[in-house]
């Protein structure tokens, strides 16, 4: 019997134990973003709310944070779009070249972000490009495109053609289908895509830092800090992207849970 | 009932209408032939740049076309330490992560099947780091073990550790890191996986009165080795090239370089860009033989 007990309680105690180390960092940039610093960030001197008031006194990491979401959104957009288009196109359409395509979506997910960022970058080189916000929004389409493709086509899978069926059998146009029918069912999938797809784009560093030249985003102004401090600013955009995204998880969560009890009260 | 499993089996049935021709063309080209240009073309620019040799000029950054096959004895011959260290470290890190992630998932995907609050709650707690920067939650390690902090403190106040012992550029500060930055990349795909196990096989097995541990290693593990495999492989390949966690600033020294630090090195400050390449080509060679033997045992269309 003792074993009954062991199995009940040590499983949850770790469980508990693993959480609240997962969560250390996270409370710790959370925590010295209120540090009254002077120069480093790393004794704490009191608090203060300075930091999240005038975040942009720190005028570089404003600058990299604008960069870093002007990044995102414009290359979520892009490999939204693109990615959508092919999970629709390998669900429902046969055609030749089907492992190859696969292959193809799949060695993007595969490569360490090293080899990629030097790739690109030795491409760039090749090319005479010089390196830019350009360079960047391309690396961060290229290698967010399979997630998207991924997410969306699970969604895809779901779906029952009839619904599309019954629309072309009551003479709607295959756009019309698609705006009508397809693109509103596949909805969630594409937007989650997109949450992920910009989520990874926000937090890149390493393919970023090779193509980025003279550019800052938000991860490689961090990186460059590193080396003499990291100023409480940062922290401060760090806690507030954080606070900002959980909220989104739970809004999401929440939601669809009242469907389900309004589906369930039916 | 009958109807319901029809229903629910459905959508998985052949859907296809098998039109193949301009419509899935007009869909599948735009992001293809972006891959094709974005991600295939650079890495034969890599090739091609691993075997270049010094300019004739003697400029410094520049190389002329060639076929030095010597970039990869040079690479292999300077930095075989990192390279060795970088797949021990990667090997020492997944398997870490493996052994602290498996119990979490399966503790949110079985024991806490028909508790959708708690789940829904350790869920987002799982994914909760990859919502902060992961340069600054590795850094945010750094300042915690740093040498006069907290902990450090305590543990030479307890006798564990000498009056000049450091946790900050060791070994185990980096696969600490790793491990700490990895856990959630293992943590979901066995999720994933034991969220479909059927808990009908597991209480058959205890129903033939085989103990609770039998009935684990018999029944659950063997069922969700395919998450395991994907866990391992979206682990082992991102560690074995980061550069992050083992640079000097972050939770590295002197002695922990892996081979995406020698790589940034000679690329983006010594600019030996055929060095650089050649490594990286390895790397990738590498993982293109570990993923390939995957590939032969479940095929390409499990991939995605």
């Amino acid at each position: 019997m003792t074993r009954f007990s062991l199995g009940k309680y040590l499983l949850p105690t770790y469980v508990f134990l693993t959480f609240l180390f997962l969560m250390v960092p996270i409370g710790y940039t959370f925590v010295y973003s209120f540090n009254d610093s002077i120069k480093s960030n790393i004794i704490w001197r009191g608090f203060t709310l300075d930091n999240w008031l005038n975040v942009c006194d720190q005028a570089d990491v404003c600058g990299a944070f604008g960069n870093s979401l002007l990044v995102a959104v414009t290359a979520t957009t892009v490999s939204t779009v693109l990615g959508t288009m092919i999970a629709i196109a390998l669900v429902r359409y046969r055609f030749k070249f089907r492992s190859a395509t696969n292959l193809l979506l799949f060695l993007p997910l595969a490569t360490p972000e090293v080899v990629m960022g030097a790739g690109l970058a030795a491409q760039f080189l090749d090319f005479g490009w010089t390196k830019g916000l350009t360079t960047v929004i391309i690396a961060h389409v290229m290698f967010t495109l399979s997630f998207v493709v991924v997410t969306v086509k699970a969604r895809v899978a779901t779906l029952d053609p009839a619904l599309e069926e019954a629309g072309r059998d009551l003479y709607a146009s295959p756009m019309q289908v698609f705006w009508k029918i397809t693109f509103p069912l596949l909805l969630p999938g594409i937007l989650s895509a997109a949450m992920l797809a910009f989520a990874l784009s926000f937090d890149d560093f390493i393919i970023t830092q090779f193509n980025s030249g003279s550019v800052d985003t938000f991860p490689k102004f961090v990186y460059t800090a590193a080396a003499r401090g990291i100023p409480p600013e940062a922290n401060v955009v760090g806690s507030f992207v954080f606070i900002v995204a959980i909220a989104i998880v739970i809004a999401v969560q929440v939601r669809s849970a009242m469907k389900k009890r309004k589906l369930l009260s039916k | 009932m009958a109807f319901v499993a029809f229903g629910s089996q459905a959508p998985a049935k052949e859907q296809g209408p098998s039109k193949t021709g301009r419509v899935a063309l007009f869909l599948l080209l735009p992001g293809l032939f972006y891959l094709a240009l974005f991600f295939i073309t650079p890495l034969v620019s890599l090739i091609i740049t691993s075997l270049k040799a010094p300019s004739s000029t003697g400029a410094i950054g520049r190389y002329d076309l060639g076929l030095e096959f010597g970039n990869y004895v040079y690479a292999l011959t300077q930095y075989a330490p990192q390279i060795f260290r970088s797949f021990s470290f990667a090997v020492l890190a997944t398997v870490i992560a493996l052994a602290i992630s498996y119990p979490i998932a399966y503790f949110i995907a079985v024991k806490s099947r028909n508790r959708p609050l708690l789940r829904g709650i350790l869920l987002t707690l799982v994914v909760a780091p990859f919502f902060i920067s992961f340069l600054l939650r590795t850094f945010a390690w750094k300042q915690i073990f740093s040498n006069d902090s907290l902990v450090v403190n305590v543990l030479k106040d307890i006798g564990i550790f000498g009056a000049d012992s450091y946790i900050i550029g060791t070994n185990f500060a980096v696969v600490f890191g790793l491990v700490y930055n990895f856990i959630p990349f293992m943590t979901l795909p066995i999720y994933a996986n034991l969220d479909r196990l059927d808990l009908s096989l597991v209480e058959a097995g205890s129903d033939l009165y085989a103990s609770p541990s039998k009935t684990f290693r018999k029944i659950t593990l063997p069922l969700s080795l395919p998450g395991v495999i994907s866990g391992t492989l979206l682990t082992f390949i991102p560690i074995s090239g980061d550069y992050v966690v083992a640079s000097r600033d972050f939770l590295g020294g002197p002695d922990t370089a892996m081979i995406g630090n020698v790589v940034e090195a000679n690329f983006l400050r010594i600019q030996d860009y055929p060095t650089a390449s050649a490594i990286s080509v390895m790397l990738m060679a590498t993982i293109v033989v570990l993923v390939s033997a995957y590939v032969r045992r479940s095929g390409t269309d499990d991939l995605l």
